[in-house]
């Protein structure tokens, strides 16, 4: 009986939100189109052998970064945008006198916008192997199955890491300043920009511990193929979690205690 | 007569918008804080480039921490004027509030490009010219008259080119009602302007002079400033510059025929 409800208001909000998401079509393709930055950066470093030093061909470079998009893709989180405008605007009061937690609704949001992009990703994609027929190939199944679990874990942390920054809000009522300043080390960190192993030693010796290589790096190398730690990423990533979970519950509780309701 | 009318006004903007800004004092400080993070992961970014090689595109790195230097000014007079004002006006012709600016007794152009102001932009142009003193330093390029002036005119078109593709971006709303990432479109093709075009491949390299004209953002000013420049190529972005201007100014008044007001 619980459990049918609890699967009743999934299937809700997941319909409501991707038809409300079907609406913004154009706007999600554009989003899309933004995200090609990783394939600029291929370019630099194909065009001027860079990879020379880091053991990469060009094949498994221009596969490494077509999926950094796709991860890239499938974990574009603004919670924080979102909960910010609510709570300034005072819309946040219905929501919390419903039964269900607000971060869910915001949850599904986002769930809904990816499968709205899929398509858009998907050609992109296409193109991409239009100009590079050479880097096409096909991940075996059960690669395929593990990197779409580690996608949705980078989305879950990078999802948790900006609803506790949300909640900040319900002190100082503008937190968006401090996602764009996490974002800063996220874009450069990640490997987004330039997969991880060609970092400096100097940077490679810490930055595994932190939350970063997990967010693009890790997925990216599982789905292309290239050398990764499978079982040591997946369980800093869980750590990451179960670090970040009860954070985010904690800051919460004390957050709506300080709601003031603004705007209403 | 006119013009000062125009600069009363402007200090009016100037004193509403700072006033409205420095409400949330926090913000400002960490927007400071993530410029510095910002050009920090763009050097790091860049010395992974020259981990292993000497030059990229024919650009030493000393070299291409110039561009990297006038990157920073652009990025960071765009923070601080075409940002804020020219995603305003999609906001303006959803909500049918461009009525208002229309109405006003004082161009709608004017009104819209320079009503607002973020004053964390400033840091980063402070950044970027700090960094050019350094590289003026370490390239040892000395300075006399014509080289100041000629770096003043060629940064001035740079920066109405910039302009007239926001606006022209910004403009489009008009048809397209809910386009508002259109900029992010823009935002991420200006972010390939931080390196030496010529360490692309040729086809890219001929997409970002013609569709996007980053040749002419950031490529000719570093060369101005390298000295390296020719004649002709500073004639042409005063051209350039020029036509985008013109073309910017005939395309927002050509669109506003087309403005059907909403919701009023």
């Amino acid at each position: 009986m619980i459990p049918n409800l609890i699967k009743r208001k999934i299937f809700t909000l997941l319909k409501v939100q991707y038809s409300n998401m079907l609406e913004y079509r154009v706007e999600i393709a554009l989003w899309a189109i933004s995200g090609i930055i990783p394939f600029f950066m291929l370019n630099i470093w194909t065009n001027n052998d860079l990879n020379a030093s880091i053991n990469m061909s060009d094949i498994m470079l221009s596969r490494y970064f077509l999926c950094a998009f796709f991860v890239r893709q499938f974990s574009v989180v603004w919670v924080v945008f979102s909960f910010e405008e609510d709570s300034l605007m005072g819309k946040v009061s219905p929501y919390l006198i419903q039964p269900l937690n607000p971060f869910f609704r915001y949850f599904a949001q986002h769930l809904a916008e990816q499968i709205t992009r899929f398509p858009f990703a998907l050609i992109i994609a296409c193109f991409f192997f239009i100009f590079n027929p050479e880097s096409i190939w096909i991940p075996n199944l059960s690669i395929l199955f593990l990197s779409i679990i580690s996608t949705f874990l980078s989305f879950l942390i990078q999802f948790l890491i900006q609803s506790i920054v949300a909640c900040i809000c319900f002190w100082t009522e503008k937190a968006s300043s401090i996602e764009r300043l996490l974002f800063i080390p996220t874009l450069f960190l990640s490997g987004l920009l330039a997969p991880v192993v060609s970092f400096p030693e100097y940077v490679k010796s810490w930055i595994y511990l932190t939350p970063f290589p997990y967010l693009i790096d890790f997925p990216a190398n599982l789905l292309s193929g290239n050398a990764t730690n499978i079982s040591g990423g997946f369980s800093m990533q869980i750590l990451w979690i179960l670090l970040l979970f009860p954070a985010f519950k904690k800051i919460w509780s004390k957050g709506t205690k300080k709601y003031t309701a603004m705007g209403s | 007569m006119n013009l000062r009318r125009y600069l009363k006004v402007y200090k009016k903007f100037l004193h509403t918008s700072l006033a409205s800004e420095f409400e949330y004092k926090a913000n400002i400080l960490i927007d400071f804080i993530t410029a510095i993070l910002s050009l920090i992961g763009s050097i790091f970014l860049l010395s992974i480039f020259f981990q292993n090689n000497s030059s990229i595109g024919g650009w030493d790195f000393e070299e291409a921490l110039i561009i990297q230097g006038i990157y920073t000014i652009l990025n960071g007079i765009t923070n601080t004027w075409f940002n804020p004002n020219l995603t305003e006006i999609v906001k303006h012709i959803r909500e049918g509030t461009l009525d208002f600016v229309l109405l006003k007794p004082i161009d709608s152009q004017f009104f819209i490009s320079l009503k607002k102001i973020t004053p964390s932009g400033f840091l980063e142009i402070i950044l970027g010219f700090c960094l050019l003193l350094y590289c003026i330093k370490i390239n040892q390029i000395n300075i006399n008259l014509s080289f100041l002036i000629l770096c003043f005119i060629t940064i001035i078109c740079s920066i109405s080119i910039l302009y007239s593709l926001w606006f022209f971006i910004s403009t489009t709303t008009i048809w397209f009602v809910k386009t508002w990432n259109a900029t992010e479109v823009l935002r991420s093709f200006l972010y390939i302007g931080r390196f030496p075009l010529n360490s692309f491949s040729l086809s890219l390299r001929i997409f970002f002079s013609v569709f996007i004209p980053l040749a002419f953002i950031t490529s000719i000013p570093s060369e101005v400033f390298l000295g390296l420049s020719q004649l002709w190529k500073i004639l042409l972005e005063v051209f350039v510059s020029i036509v985008f201007l013109y073309s910017s100014r005939k395309f927002w008044l050509f669109a506003l025929k087309f403005y059907s007001s909403a919701s009023s």
